[in-house]
């Protein structure tokens, strides 16, 4: 089956910032995401939980995107701008995908 | 006075809180999904607010109430600002945090409203509805002290992030519109929906804040274990002291409104607490450069277990000599 590369970009960013960085998405043309929630994890300041959280403060989400090429840079530009300050990272891989005009 | 602790030490609600504490310290893996924690939240919030609304009906409104959202919008606003002074002069925290923190001190914490009237309820001391309008109006001026104290200290707010949608949102969070939705609906259908609800909303009520206290106490204890190499003596120590600070102030308020020995009791509580669910969302937005780790370990694991343990009875004995 033919392939088309594609990037995808995934954002762990603190919860209370993601309506921020969907909206963001969306500005730059984005045409779909999925969020998925991210139980627990450790970083510079130690372990933490989502377990028993009743704020989004102490909460982590993860979310995926996959973009063309062409976008990409104005896509992360965005994001950026959004999350250079909060906890959290992004990274972008190479992907193949096989509905190429979805994105 | 001592009585009146011993009660409240040995109350059900404290005494599962006190579980929490020590499996999380014991390192249990006792633990209650966040989703259920939420849903306790939720029906603690529904059932106060509906009752105070409930209340409300009965009663009608007054120049009390409209004097005690006064006081509480006030405190909200005031206390930050004192709390930042006290940081920056008695520890090392830097501007940013400093700011941050007073954030939380200023504005309320729903959960301690909660265990107030629950302590309340089962003293038999009655407290007035509109309390509960007190305490949704006293979550948001706090953030706004806050950026009046940041104000030119930091040029790293999320971008796009305008002053009015910050408040907004602080405004419109769920645990504010679950409160205020109930109280109205509780005011408007008043005792035909008090009777209807009365097995879910009342009879549970002491179950389920058991539940979520357990729930506090491990969240607690994990914040501790972890987050206690952010907090040096005197921001500790802060963690203490300013809740009495509040509470004086509101003590005072409450005096000079003429506030009942019940809603004396929960003014001066509110004001003790710190908030550990809005604010800090709000404060991630709003001081990206704040350590979070910071304003939570003090907000829930010093000053919540303090005013449970010890301020919640000492803030009911002293609205026991101040009130008329």
């Amino acid at each position: 089956m033919q392939t088309f590369p594609k990037k995808r970009i995934e954002i762990v960013v603190e919860a209370p910032l993601l309506r921020r960085i969907t909206a963001k998405l969306d500005e730059t043309g984005v045409t779909g995401w999925s969020v998925v929630p991210i139980l627990a994890g450790h970083g510079r300041d130690g372990d933490w939980s989502a377990e028993g959280q009743v704020g989004t403060a102490s909460q982590m989400v993860m979310l995926i995107t996959i973009v063309d090429a062409a976008k990409l840079d104005a896509v992360l530009d965005g994001v950026f701008a959004l999350v250079s300050h909060q906890i959290g990272f992004v990274t972008v891989s190479d992907i193949a995908v096989m509905r190429p005009e979805r994105f | 006075m001592f009585d009146l602790a011993f009660q409240n030490l040995v109350s059900p609600m404290v005494l599962f809180f006190v579980l929490g504490v020590a499996a999380a310290l014991a390192r249990s893996d006792l633990s209650i999904p966040e989703p259920v924690a939420k849903l306790l939240a939720l029906y603690l919030l529904m059932s106060i607010g509906f009752r105070g609304g409930v209340e409300v009906a009965h009663q009608g409104v007054d120049g009390t109430m409209i004097a005690a959202i006064a006081a509480g919008i006030a405190l909200s606003f005031l206390m930050p600002f004192l709390a930042y002074l006290m940081l920056r002069t008695t520890s090392r925290l830097d501007a940013v945090n400093a700011a941050a923190v007073a954030a939380h001190y200023g504005s309320i914490s729903a959960v301690t409203f909660v265990a107030v009237t629950g302590t309340l309820g089962q003293l038999g001391i009655a407290w007035d509805g509109y309390m509960v309008a007190v305490g949704a109006a006293m979550e948001t001026p706090a953030i706004l002290a806050a950026l009046l104290i940041a104000r030119g200290r930091t040029d790293a707010a999320t971008p796009g992030q305008s002053r009015g949608a910050l408040l907004r949102e602080v405004a419109l969070n769920g645990s504010i519109v679950i409160l205020l939705g109930a109280f109205v609906i509780g005011a408007l259908t008043g005792a035909r929906g008090a009777a209807m609800l009365k097995p879910f909303l009342n009879d549970a009520f002491a179950g389920v804040l058991c539940l979520f206290l357990l729930d506090m106490g491990l969240v607690a204890g994990r914040g501790l274990a972890q987050g206690r190499r952010h907090l040096s003596l005197p921001v500790t120590v802060f963690g203490v002291a300013m809740p009495l600070i509040g509470g004086a102030l509101a003590a005072g308020l409450a005096w000079i409104i003429g506030l009942s020995v019940g809603s004396t009791a929960v003014l001066i509580t509110l004001a003790a607490s710190a908030s550990y669910i809005a604010v800090p969302a709000a404060m991630r937005l709003a001081l990206p450069q704040a350590n979070p780790a910071i304003a939570l370990t003090l907000s829930l694991g010093i000053t919540f277990p303090f005013n449970l343990l010890v301020g919640i009875p000492l803030y009911i004995a002293l609205a026991g000599r101040i009130a008329p």
